[in-house]
């Protein structure tokens, strides 16, 4: 989208000049190669994608609200080994990403590549232990389709359970379909550091996607908290029940 | 003949010799645009023609033509098509493609390559939207659509029970959304980056004001229903139980979230239409606009309270009085940047010389009928009149006022306004002029008796009715042929305009905007030779003369 606008032979930007009444020259912006427009346009589509999950922890707060404890409960059945894990292989992630764009504005080609594969890699570990995770939720009986979460029958869990795994699922899942979004945008980045249309001139690319993998980090900074640790206040007993 | 954006293009990819490629694959604004408008309006009459099928069916009491359940799907289709395919994507895409970058002095959007990507997500949509309606069966001779029949709502829990294919046109309305969002994306950076030298944001054409406001909301609000639309799917296949009663889901959130969205989305279709009239009435009126700051500022007022004041659609699905309170009080809000802009525009005709060409007709008929479909929404803002008219005919009669008789016409008069600048060529006045008559008829009679039937009591969506309520449904029916007539009429005189309509000068209405000051018409593929520098307002008229004049370099010469 926004970014490999200015390398299309078709297309080959000549700067140029606009004069006033008084003779003076003055710079026309186009669209080719406008690095500060390519920026702008993927902060914008960062913003849809916070509405749309700040959408979502809407829905998750009111129901907060009004099943406070069946919340608490259910949130103090995840694993918080595997999602603090998780949490650091993605803060890990963002560092290697970020490393990667400042290696390539330095020249580093190489280096820069490698960073990105160390971001990949540490993008499928996070897959990896989700995986894990959801299996063990599956096999303990609690997974969306299971009769935990629906109504009406013995193995049914309490409104505010049901509700918040589903929310769970929903928000952990679209969570990992941006990651696997994101794994697929970095492999067509090294693609295109190889072909050369990525270069350290012209780096809006990486740019985004580096923008891209921040923002599906700080989602799950915010994912985290909200699913894993509002129950943890039960193992140590710190919560007063009842509020 | 210098060349025209007809004769040769950009692709997105390759440089197809074919003509049809060229235009599967072209990445030119004004081309994008033009697309746009032949599929949105193809959509336009298949919408048209559903709501023409339940204006028979509802011609007497009782059982005519259709079934209810088949009268459900044809309410759905109408909705669905008209707000999803025709009337969301609307003017952005059709004139804020072709002239809005011409307005600013750009040679395209600023990401074209995404424009195109745009157009054909757009495509998709409309295919997914429509797919369902190819899924019917027939069983005892008789046949059955499996078309959605929920209404262009999806209120939960119905549309999670409904064994109709609701499926397909939630994803199509998320595409479609998607579409919507990258097309306000691309208009912002476009403004924000694009503008030629020396045009700051209140050297901007009014119209430009209208595609910005609107871009934010597309950005701003159409996440938000997408992720609702989302989550209706997860709950009706998944069962997440966020919408669903049965398991503590709350039906009347999906109402919320639905129109934390869809009410800003009729600020998103009005304000560029609105943008539409600010061009037209000065350029007609040969007179700068009066009060140019705040109309451009009352864009900006609306989108931002438009924002606030979802919560009216809620007054009787259950809500605190005290909610109640605020969004209404809200809503009235509205109100006073429109009103702004009404008094504005009068009072540019005002001592103005007023030339009643087509596109001034059709915007001088939209000041009454919008008029009436603004007024009308204050009058069911307010909560106790609101709670009687709620789901009535009065509110499909405000809603058609307002959106018919404010969008879709200054659509058309917009089509009428910048015809000669797509095409190069002329429509002929005196028939486009008879056309417009009719549509005015026969929408008048069509919408109005509706005001009366629903402030009596007409349910809206109902497939049969009282009888005393026949003599309104009667004449809407005679409205709705006139109407219909009338609308097959314009685009065949338009269509005759494109065939064999008398070439045109660049500038054959004397406006001022730097859309008619092109090098020649239709416009060369990269629009102005050069770009101009822009010290000088949008609309400078003198003695009913434009101000601003250029020679062949874009260099200003008075």
């Amino acid at each position: 989208m926004a970014h490999d606008s200015h390398e299309h032979d078709a297309h080959v930007y000549v700067p140029e000049i606009a004069i006033d009444r008084d003779g003076k020259e003055h710079v026309v912006q186009g669209w080719q190669g406008d690095y500060e427009g390519g920026k702008l346009g993927f902060w914008l589509f960062m913003l849809t994608e916070v509405l749309m999950f700040g959408a979502m922890f809407m829905v998750l707060t009111y129901y907060f609200t009004l099943h406070h404890q069946d919340f608490i409960n259910a949130s103090a059945g995840l694993n918080r080994v595997l999602g603090g894990v998780n949490t650091v292989v993605l803060l890990f992630s963002a560092l290697t990403m970020g490393l990667g764009l400042l290696k390539m504005r330095s020249g580093d080609v190489k280096g820069a590549k490698l960073m990105i594969w160390a971001t990949m890699l540490l993008a499928a570990v996070f897959l990896g232990v989700k995986a894990v995770e959801w299996t063990a939720e599956y096999h303990h009986g609690i997974f969306l389709g299971l009769d935990a979460l629906q109504s009406g029958n013995e193995h049914s869990k309490p409104f505010g359970e049901i509700l918040f795994f589903g929310m769970y699922f929903t928000m952990t899942g679209l969570h990992g379909f941006h990651i696997i979004i994101g794994i697929g945008l970095m492999l067509w980045l090294l693609k295109r550091i190889n072909s050369g249309k990525v270069t350290p001139e012209h780096n809006i690319l990486h740019f985004n996607i580096a923008l891209y993998w921040d923002l599906v980090h700080l989602i799950w900074v915010f994912v985290f908290p909200y699913f894993y640790m509002i129950g943890a206040g039960d193992i140590a007993g710190g919560v007063i029940h009842g509020h | 003949m210098s060349k025209s954006y007809f004769d040769e293009t950009h692709c997105a990819f390759g440089h197809p010799k074919s003509t049809f490629m060229q235009w599967m694959l072209t990445i030119d604004h004004k081309r994008i645009g033009i697309m746009y408008a032949v599929v949105m309006f193809t959509f336009f009459f298949v919408a048209v023609a559903a709501a023409l099928t339940m204006r028979f069916e509802l011609f007497a009491p009782g059982q005519q033509f259709i079934e209810a359940h088949t009268f459900n799907q044809a309410f759905t289709l109408h909705g669905v098509v008209m707000v999803f395919l025709f009337i969301i994507p609307g003017i952005p895409a059709v004139f804020g493609n072709i002239v809005m970058p011409l307005m600013i002095g750009a040679k395209d959007v600023s990401f074209p390559r995404l424009n195109w990507f745009t157009f054909w997500l757009y495509i998709v949509g409309c295919i997914v939207a429509l797919s369902s309606l190819f899924n019917f069966s027939i069983a005892d001779g008789s046949l059955t659509f499996n078309f959605a029949d929920t209404g262009w709502t999806f209120y939960a829990p119905y549309s999670l029970n409904t064994d109709t294919n609701v499926v397909s046109t939630l994803v199509a309305a998320f595409i479609l959304g998607m579409a919507s969002i990258l097309t306000g994306l691309n208009f912002l950076v476009t403004i924000h980056r694009l503008r030629a030298p020396g045009m700051d944001f209140f050297k901007m054409p009014l119209f430009v004001w209208g595609i910005y406001a609107t871009a934010w909301i597309q950005l701003l609000a159409t996440p938000v229903v997408g992720i609702t639309l989302v989550l209706a799917l997860l709950e009706k296949y998944f069962g997440i139980g966020i919408f669903d009663p049965a398991k503590g889901g709350d039906p009347v959130l999906f109402q919320h979230l639905f129109w934390i969205y869809s009410h800003p989305a009729v600020y998103l279709m009005i304000l560029p239409a609105f943008g539409i009239m600010s061009e037209i009435i000065p350029a007609f009126s040969r007179r700068e606009i009066f009060g140019y700051r705040t109309i451009a500022l009352s864009s900006a007022a609306i989108a931002g309270v438009g924002y606030l004041v979802w919560g009216h659609h809620l007054f009787t699905s259950g809500m605190s009085d005290l909610a109640k309170i605020i969004f209404s009080f809200l809503t009235f809000f509205v109100a006073i940047p429109t009103g702004i802009k009404f008094y504005d525009w009068i009072a540019t005709m005002y001592k103005g010389k007023i030339v009643l060409d087509t596109p001034m007709l059709w915007a001088l008929g939209t000041i009454i009928t919008f008029a009436i479909g603004g007024l009308s929404g204050v009058t069911i803002a307010m909560i106790g009149a609101d709670i009687h008219l709620q789901d009535t005919y009065y509110t499909i009669a405000h809603f058609h006022y307002a959106m018919l008789g404010g969008v879709v016409f200054l659509f058309f008069a917009g089509i009428h306004y910048w015809f000669p600048l797509v095409f190069g060529k002329m429509y002929s006045e005196a028939k486009a002029k008879f056309a417009f008559y009719t549509l005015f008829i026969g929408f008048n009679l069509l919408w109005f008796p509706m005001f009366i039937a629903g402030y009596y009591g007409m349910p809206r969506r109902y497939f049969d009715y009282l009888p005393e309520f026949q003599i309104y449904h009667q004449i809407s029916f005679w409205g709705a042929i006139i109407f219909v007539s009338g609308l097959i009429y314009m685009f065949y005189v338009l269509i005759q305009g494109i065939r064999n309509g008398k070439p045109t000068t660049p500038n054959p209405w004397n406006a001022t905007t730097l859309e008619w000051h092109l090098p020649s018409s239709p416009p060369p593929l990269e629009n102005h030779t050069k770009v101009p520098y822009v010290d000088f307002r949008p609309y400078e008229y003198h003695h009913g003369q434009p101000v601003v004049k250029f020679d062949e370099n874009m260099k200003r010469i008075d």
